[in-house]
Order: structure tokens, then C-alpha cells, then sequence
């Protein structure tokens, strides 16, 4: 059983191929797998049935020659992502019992091409946080403790949003799991996790069908063991869908064969203004390596300068939560999800969304709502905005220089559930590395690259330009060898 | 302009109109769902309307174009580049909590149209805008003695918005605006303008002042007001309301008011204070809407001829007068009505049996005239008999009865009733030669200087005769006999 589990999905699909196993053989594995993980409280939902229905069908069509680019491969998909016929709660008591009677594209692009659903991941309640600490079904624990007995003696978190995605793909309790970027929530979890988290470009996959925390943010992205099985994840899920007016009509590359490509005469931009006070040495460090890394493989390094950095996490915190106070107005007890009923209409709104929205989500909403409100429009929001623009314009400046930018992806390591939650803001500045490519729209991921002095992994995140995923992962896959991060969690199924 | 007497002096009214027309289209403004009228409650709700978790918006392409071509017709600037915002509020019947608008940047801009008033002038009233916008679902109240249903049939619905200029100073303006907007919109085919099922309602922006004063006074606005009657009478009551307050000493408040259909009078709503705070924004999940020029132009020369131009032309073409041809233009059916009945015949004959009789006969029973009983093939023919002197106008009165119990061609029932005019010289000579010599006494009479009983002579004839006497013949001969 650690066998199979420790196959990567390349390695898993050339297995199912050359039929050294089945695929029902697949599930029936990580059907274990999950429930073995069931400590780190990965799962909101778990499918095993249907698993084993679908490693069924996906044999016969193997058998039929009609094998999918993901035949057989067990995934596990973020409670974000509406799922016809299973519970998705968005890890909020107010979707509580809601089980969609729709598909969302990209689950549908990935079931088209042969996935196998272990069940639904948790994540921060409405993808808001950095720690998977705001789900209403619990914190997700990471799976790895760290070195120093202080370390170990304590729950750490996986990060968030994408929590129960990073949690479960580093147990190999999934071969590797969808996940949702609004401000890093692929990426930061990934870091915290020894994964690899990617978000592509604004508008490469369809949003259609995924919970929607803030649209003009909102991507969908992966968790997986490597940087080539990402880009398989990817070639899958990416391309335009008529029900999202935000996707883009462009053809999807293949991003496989960009994996593995030379990077020689790539110019990696290295910002400069992201050296910040008060991130540990070892982050740093892992950086320098990283920049050396890449010089030994070909690339040349420029320095780079995007000037409004500091003002990419004020900006996204007044942006993602007023995009949110909009999109979050649904959940009314009206239609679908929790009703408590009240004296009347106004009290069953509040007593509603009062029992069914979590602290962090309230926050949020509030913050949204005030600076969306008459008299702080101009002073907030349409600021935010015109500093969004600027960052735009930091970006395509930068990108005349350099091709890639490399950049931390955390500030730090995975840190302890319950730590950073008394201020919002220092929770906040987990996403100071990642939000600016949400708001810029850009694609980037984050690699493993090495453990820090606390046994924790620290991740590095490249970031390209608008569309040029290839170069991403060509950068990440150049990286990914150079590090050749192998270690484990002590947590393993 | 409509002055009103108050107690301490004369009173002018200023009134602008937001009207919302439902866009004629299959399906909603960002929904797949149709947008038949009448459907059972909830029968034509997507996911999308219901404002589902995860669904998102997708622009209906035929409403963007109704929305231009109504841009065209209101002599309005296209926006090339229009943006789509969120109107933020809380109500059952608005599923997503929200409403997709356009806010600062309208697909159409400033135009005007020409509006025709009773006394056969026209004026022009100022289009500020015209924006895309959702329409709501709708709340019944009457279902259930302690529970609101909701009906989301009409959620997500397309509406046009059009805004016109504070320019309107009476309740016949009013409604000569909203006849005229009604008219190109259907002319257009961007709404049926139906306002019984609600496909077209105005908001009533007014206030009062003293005559010849400069200065606004504070406005309040009725709501949802959803007839031409009732836009008249609610403009008539607020105007009233608003002077005597301020005769009284009193001040308006700025307030949103509703047309009260059974009292028949306007009731305050809300205030000002208690106005929603809409925290209007880019709807995030709609790109701005780009128009390319040349497709825009491209609908501009495939507009159909407008009202204005068509009164115009049939002034022109059948020499009718302003008032017939506003009459007729009113209506694009009627207009082409008439058009049919005019071929080959003279305009104006064709005109007056067309808004005279026809219209009077469709008025009684209670038909429009896509419905009329006589076709305009049936009419003109009648016109062509009265022309070429088979039947007098008179007669001819009798034969349209006739076609409007039977249906039966004109031609058939002169034929078979026989009632084709006389125009023989001889048979009328004898018939007056006939009635002369009955009447000896007041042929002395007349020669005496009565001439009032040449009128008698010419009944008497044409009751002999059946009435199919050629009129001008008989009024020939008999003035020749009797001088």
C-alpha cells in the first residue's frame, strides 16, 4: 500500500497504463488512505463509494482504449468546487447540507478526463484565511511537526485557504487535489506543506461553478507533489467556458512539455523591494539559494524593482473583501442553505447569517460593506483600485527585464494552530508574497526548495507573465530539480 | 403648459420620467431562462437567477442589440464602451442580494425625442440616458395570511432604463412622452410596451414651484406607476399635494412615494434618510461591454422608419393633415393599415375611413386592429367603390356595417343589396320631375324665396331613389328645374 501511495501522479499514470495495477486497485488504496488521515481532518466529505464506482467505469474505458489524460487518478477536490450530487459546504455552517445539482467546469474537465473524487477538502470557511483555522468543521492539522520538541509538541497548520488540499496531498492521502487562489491560497499552503501550489493566469480556468469568495481574484489552481503533475492538472482544468464572461478564449498549451525545458538564457527577476524587515534569516536564505539554483542552471539574474509592493496587501484587503460582502449577499436563508427562522424578514437575515457566517467571514463582509458605503467609495475602493492599476503597471515594467520573478511564497514557516489569531493582521501578512498576483492577475506557483532549521519546508514562488504559464513551470520545473526536495512528513498514510 | 390656481397664486409643475421596458428577447439579460409572460410561478428560473453558489452572469447579445437600436430611435448617443455595476441590497425577490445595473457608464447617453401634444404642437424632451438593468422577481403578499412567497419568473428579466430631462411641465406631456416612447420602442421591437403585464412602468420624478420661478423645488418620486391613466392622475394628486403643503407653510420632503390604485392617491414610501445605501461597484464578474463601431453602425441602417419619420412621409405621400397622421402613426399596425388601404386610392378618403369608422367600430368592440373584423384588402376596395362613384359615402356607410356583421367583400354586398349609385341622368330627371310635381305647393314656395327647402327636394329625391341618387348629379339638375 506505501507503494502506491508514494507514486506521484506521472509515476501512477504510467502505472495504470502499463497496467501494473487498476485503477480500481487505485481507489481502493487511497479509499484507506483517506481514512487512515483522518487525524489531520483533511476531509469535509469523503466519497468512498463513489471512488470505487469510478475507478470501475474508468477501467472499462481504459479496457475500451478510451483512456482520459487522467485516467484513474484519485484526486481530491476543494469543498470550494461545486460537486453534482455531493455536499459542498464551502467549509461554512451555512452550506451546510447543500448538495449541488451542478457540476462546476472544472471538476467536470476533470471527471471528462478520468479522475477518481475521494471526497471534498476543507479550507478556510469561504477560502478567507492563511491557516485552514476558519473552517466551521475544525482546523486541519499539517502533517508535519517540525524538528525542535517545541515544534513537535504542537498542531501545526496547513496553511490556507487551500488547507485540507496541501494537508492531504503531503500525507499522500490524495495523489494531489484542486485548490482555489484569491490571494495566495494555493501557494502559502503549499510552502507551509513541502507541496507544489499553483494558480494560473486570471481567466485561464472557468470560475463557473466554484463557490465565488472574490471574482476578479478568484482562480482555480492545484496542490500536487510535483511540478510536472501540476501541469498535467492544468492542461485539464484550463481553457474557455461560455458561462464564465471572465475565461479567456485562448487554446490551452501543453504545459507537460514545458516541464524539464532548459532554462538557459531565462532571466529571472529578483525584486528587490520583497527583502522585508522581519522575515527570518532562513526565509532569505532559502531565496539565495533559490537565485543560485537557477544561475547554475542557465538563467540569468536581474534585479528588479516593483515600487508599490507595500501597498499590494492593503489593496487586496479592501478589493477581495468588497468583492465578497457583494457575492457573499446570496446566502439569505432564502433558497438554499441555513434558514433560522426570526421575528421577521430582517431578524431571519440576521439570525441567518449571524449562525451560519463564521468570525473571519463577518469581518470580512464588514469591512467590505464599509468601504464600498457612500463616503468612503472614493477614499477606499476606487483607491484600491487605481494602486491596482499601478502594480499592473510595476509588473509589465518588470516583465520587460526579466521573464520569471522569483520570490519567497510565505513569510515563514507552518506556524501553530491557534497562533496569529488574536490579530486579524498578522494573519493578514501571511499573504504578503502572494496576493500581488491575484490582484496583477499573473500566473505563479510555489516549489518546495528545502527545510528550514526547524525541520519545516519553505517553499519559493515563481511568477510569470499574463498567459505564459509555460515559462512558469519551464522556471519551477528547473527549480524543482535543482532543489531536489525529497523529505517527508513524519505524518504519512 | 398646465398651470395650477392654489390659494395664494398660480403653481407650474416640472416632471421628469424614469420608464423601465422590458426588452423583447427569448431569454434573460444574463440567463438562459425564457421570458414568456404568464408562465406558473418559478417555472422560468436558472440557476443563475436563483443566484446558485458558484453560477456566474453571461450577457444576452439581443438585448445589447435591442438596447442600441432604442438608442437610435431616442436620437441618443451609443456608448462604445459601457460598464456594468452591482446594486447592492437585501429583498427576497433579488436573489443574489444584488442587481446588475449600469451605473456610471450607460450603453446610451444623451438624446431626445419630439413629443406630440393635444393641440397638434410638438416638444422636445430631453433622453439623459438609457442603461441595461435586471429586473427584480416579485413578491405576493396575498398567498398566505403570515408568509411572503416569492416568484422568481421575472428575476433577471432585461430592462431598459430610460431616464428623460426634468422637462415635462403637465400631465398631458406625461403622457404624450410615454405614448411616443411607447410607440418607438414598438416601432423598434425592443418591447412590446404592454404595461397591463408590466412590460413597461414609469417612476414620476416631480415638483412645483411658483410660476416663473427659477428655482426647483424638492422632488419626490412615485414609483412603479403602470398605465398612462394613472402616470396622469398620479401627477395630477402629487402636484396638488405638494402646493398645499407649501401653501400651508409647510416644506417637501424628498421621498419615494407609491401611486395608490384604489385610493387613488400617492403615499409616502420612504424617506430620504431612510434611502439604501446601494454601494454600487464594476460587477466583477462582467468585463466591461465593447461595441465595434461598425457592427453598431450596421444596426443603425437596419432601423425601421420611426414614428416621426412616418407621420412625415404620409404627409407627404397621402397629403394627410398632422392630426390624422399622428393619429395613425401612434400605432405601427394602424400606420400600416392604412397604408394598405391607401394603395391606389385617395390618402385622405383612405385616412378618414380608417381613423373615423374603423377606429369607432374597433373602439365599440373593444378590438385592436391586428383583430379588426374588415381587412385593409376589404376597406380599400370599399374606398375604391365610393371613388369611382359605384356607391356614394353615404351608401357607403351602410355596405362597412354590413362587411363588419358578414365579412363579406364590399363589392358583393352593393351587388346583391343593389344599392349601386344611380348615375343614370335620365332616371334622376324623372324622379325629380316626379317629386316637383307632388310638391307643386312648395315649389311656389321655394321660388317664393324659401330657399331653405331645396334640402327637402334633394331627401325627397334620394328617399324615391333609395338614397342611390349620384348626389352631385341631383343637386345639378335640381337647381337647373328649379330656377
Amino acid at each position: 500500500m506505501s507503494t502506491l501511495t508514494d507514486l506521484n501522479m506521472q509515476q501512477l499514470l504510467v502505472g495504470l497504463q502499463k497496467k501494473d495495477f487498476s485503477a480500481l486497485e487505485v481507489a481502493k488504496t487511497y479509499n484507506a488512505a483517506v481514512e487512515k488521515a483522518a487525524p489531520l481532518n483533511a476531509f469535509i466529505t469523503t466519497t468512498p463509494e463513489q471512488a470505487l464506482k469510478q475507478a470501475a467505469e474508468s477501467d472499462a474505458r481504459r479496457a475500451a482504449g478510451k483512456a482520459g489524460a487522467l485516467e484513474g487518478v484519485p484526486l481530491g477536490i476543494k469543498d470550494m468546487f461545486c460537486t453534482k450530487g455531493v455536499r459542498t459546504t464551502a467549509s461554512s455552517k451555512m452550506l451546510e447540507n447543500f448538495v449541488p445539482t451542478y457540476e462546476s467546469t472544472v471538476t467536470q474537465k476533470l471527471f471528462d478526463a478520468g479522475i477518481v473524487s475521494l471526497g471534498k477538502l476543507s479550507c478556510d470557511e469561504f477560502a478567507m484565511g492563511a491557516s485552514n483555522i476558519t473552517s466551521a468543521y475544525g482546523p486541519v492539522i499539517n502533517p508535519w511537526t517540525g524538528a525542535d520538541p517545541v515544534h513537535a509538541a504542537r498542531q501545526l497548520v496547513p496553511g490556507g485557504s487551500s488547507g485540507g488540499s496541501s494537508a492531504a496531498v503531503a500525507a499522500h492521502a490524495v495523489v494531489a487535489a484542486t485548490g482555489t487562489d484569491t490571494g495566495g491560497s494555493c501557494r502559502q499552503p503549499a510552502a507551509l506543506t513541502g507541496t507544489v501550489g499553483m494558480k494560473p493566469t486570471y481567466g485561464r480556468c472557468s470560475r463557473w461553478g466554484i463557490v465565488a469568495f472574490a471574482s476578479s481574484l478568484d482562480q482555480a489552481g492545484t496542490l500536487t507533489r510535483t511540478v510536472w503533475d501540476s501541469a498535467k492538472m492544468l492542461e485539464v482544468m484550463a481553457g474557455f467556458d461560455d458561462k464564465d464572461s471572465t475565461s479567456a478564449d485562448r487554446p490551452v498549451p501543453s504545459f507537460t512539455g514545458a516541464c524539464g525545458q532548459s532554462v538557459k538564457g531565462l532571466r529571472v527577476g529578483i525584486p528587490r523591494e520583497y527583502r522585508l524587515d522581519g522575515i527570518p534569516d532562513y526565509v532569505n536564505k532559502a531565496w539565495d539559494d533559490g537565485i543560485a539554483m537557477l544561475k547554475n542552471a542557465g538563467a540569468e539574474i536581474v534585479d528588479i524593482s516593483l515600487p508599490n509592493t507595500a501597498a499590494a496587501l492593503p489593496v487586496y484587503y479592501i478589493i477581495a473583501p468588497a468583492e465578497a460582502s457583494s457575492n457573499l449577499a446570496r446566502y439569505d436563508g432564502v433558497r438554499f442553505g441555513l434558514r433560522v427562522p426570526g421575528k421577521n424578514l430582517i431578524d431571519t437575515y440576521e439570525q441567518s447569517r449571524g449562525a451560519g457566517f463564521g468570525p473571519e467571514v463577518r469581518r470580512r463582509i464588514l469591512i467590505g460593506t464599509y468601504v464600498l458605503s457612500a463616503g468612503y467609495y472614493d477614499a477606499y475602493y476606487l483607491k484600491a483600485q487605481q494602486v491596482r492599476a499601478k502594480l499592473m503597471a510595476d509588473f509589465k515594467a518588470a516583465y520587460e527585464k526579466c521573464d520569471v520573478i522569483l520570490a519567497p511564497t510565505a513569510p515563514d514557516t507552518a506556524f501553530g494552530i491557534g497562533e496569529k489569531t488574536a490579530d486579524p493582521v498578522q494573519m493578514y501578512l501571511e499573504d504578503v508574497f502572494t496576493v500581488t498576483a491575484n490582484l496583477v492577475g499573473i500566473p505563479a506557483m510555489s516549489v518546495p526548495v528545502g527545510l528550514a532549521p526547524n525541520g519545516l519546508p519553505l517553499g519559493l514562488q515563481i511568477m510569470a507573465r499574463n498567459w505564459e504559464e509555460e515559462t512558469m513551470f519551464r522556471a519551477a520545473s528547473a527549480l524543482e530539480s535543482a532543489a531536489g526536495f525529497s523529505a517527508k512528513p513524519p505524518f504519512r498514510v | 403648459m398646465t398651470i395650477i390656481k392654489g390659494r395664494t397664486g398660480e403653481w407650474e409643475m416640472v416632471i421628469g420620467l424614469e420608464v423601465h421596458a422590458q426588452i423583447t428577447s427569448h431569454s434573460k439579460l444574463f440567463s438562459g431562462a425564457s421570458t414568456t409572460f404568464g408562465a406558473d410561478p418559478n417555472h422560468q428560473v436558472s440557476l443563475v437567477d436563483a443566484a446558485f453558489p458558484g453560477m456566474l452572469p453571461v450577457i444576452n447579445k439581443q438585448c445589447v442589440v435591442q438596447a442600441v437600436k432604442t438608442g437610435f430611435g431616442l436620437n441618443a448617443h451609443i456608448n462604445l464602451e459601457s460598464v456594468f455595476d452591482r446594486k447592492n441590497y437585501f429583498y427576497p425577490d433579488l436573489p443574489a442580494g444584488y442587481q446588475i445595473s449600469q451605473y456610471q457608464k450607460p450603453i446610451v447617453g444623451k438624446g431626445y425625442l419630439d413629443i406630440d401634444l393635444p393641440d397638434g404642437t410638438s416638444k422636445r424632451i430631453g433622453i439623459t440616458r438609457l442603461h441595461l438593468e435586471q429586473d427584480a422577481g416579485k413578491s405576493l403578499h396575498d398567498q398566505s395570511p403570515k408568509d411572503t412567497y416569492v416568484d422568481l419568473n421575472r428575476a433577471g428579466v432585461a430592462l431598459m432604463e430610460i431616464v428623460s430631462e426634468p422637462e415635462m411641465t403637465g400631465p398631458e406631456e406625461a403622457a404624450a412622452y410615454v405614448k411616443k416612447l411607447r410607440a418607438i420602442l414598438q416601432y423598434i421591437g425592443s418591447c412590446d410596451g404592454n404595461m397591463e403585464e408590466g412590460s413597461m412602468r414609469a417612476d414620476v420624478n416631480l415638483s412645483v414651484r411658483r410660476k416663473g420661478e427659477k428655482k426647483l423645488g424638492t422632488r419626490c418620486e412615485i414609483k412603479n406607476v403602470n398605465s398612462i391613466r394613472f402616470i396622469m392622475a398620479a401627477i395630477e394628486y402629487e402636484a396638488q399635494r405638494q402646493i398645499e403643503i407649501v401653501e400651508a407653510g409647510g416644506t417637501i420632503a424628498q421621498e419615494t412615494r407609491l401611486w395608490d390604485t384604489t385610493k387613488h392617491e400617492t403615499r409616502a414610501l420612504r424617506s430620504k434618510e431612510e434611502a439604501h445605501d446601494y454601494r454600487y461597484f464594476p460587477d466583477p464578474d462582467l468585463l466591461p461591454l465593447r461595441l465595434d463601431a461598425a457592427w453598431v453602425e450596421d444596426l443603425r441602417r437596419a432601423l425601421p422608419e420611426l414614428p416621426d419619420a412616418k407621420k412625415e412621409r404620409l404627409m407627404q405621400q397621402y397629403g394627410l393633415k398632422a392630426y390624422d397622421a399622428t393619429t395613425l402613426v401612434a400605432d405601427q399596425a394602424a400606420a400600416d393599415f392604412f397604408e394598405a388601404v391607401a394603395k391606389g386610392r385617395d390618402g385622405k378618403l383612405a385616412a378618414n375611413w380608417v381613423t373615423v369608422e374603423l377606429f369607432g367600430a374597433l373602439n365599440k368592440l373593444g378590438r385592436e386592429i391586428s383583430h379588426s373584423p374588415i381587412s385593409a384588402t376589404q376597406l380599400s376596395e370599399l374606398v375604391g367603390l365610393i371613388e369611382d362613384n359605384t356607391i356614394s359615402g353615404r351608401i357607403a356607410k351602410d355596405v362597412f356595417e354590413v362587411m363588419l356583421e358578414t365579412g363579406q367583400n364590399p363589392a358583393a354586398i352593393v351587388q346583391e343589396k343593389g344599392w349601386q349609385q344611380m348615375t343614370d341622368m335620365g332616371a334622376i330627371d324623372a324622379a325629380i320631375d316626379a317629386i316637383l310635381a307632388q310638391h307643386a305647393d312648395k315649389v311656389a314656395e321655394y321660388k317664393s324665396g324659401k330657399d331653405k327647402l331645396f334640402g327637402f327636394f334633394v331627401g325627397q329625391v334620394m328617399k324615391a331613389t333609395g338614397g342611390k341618387a349620384n348626389p352631385a348629379a341631383l343637386n345639378d339638375l335640381l337647381k337647373k328645374k328649379l330656377s
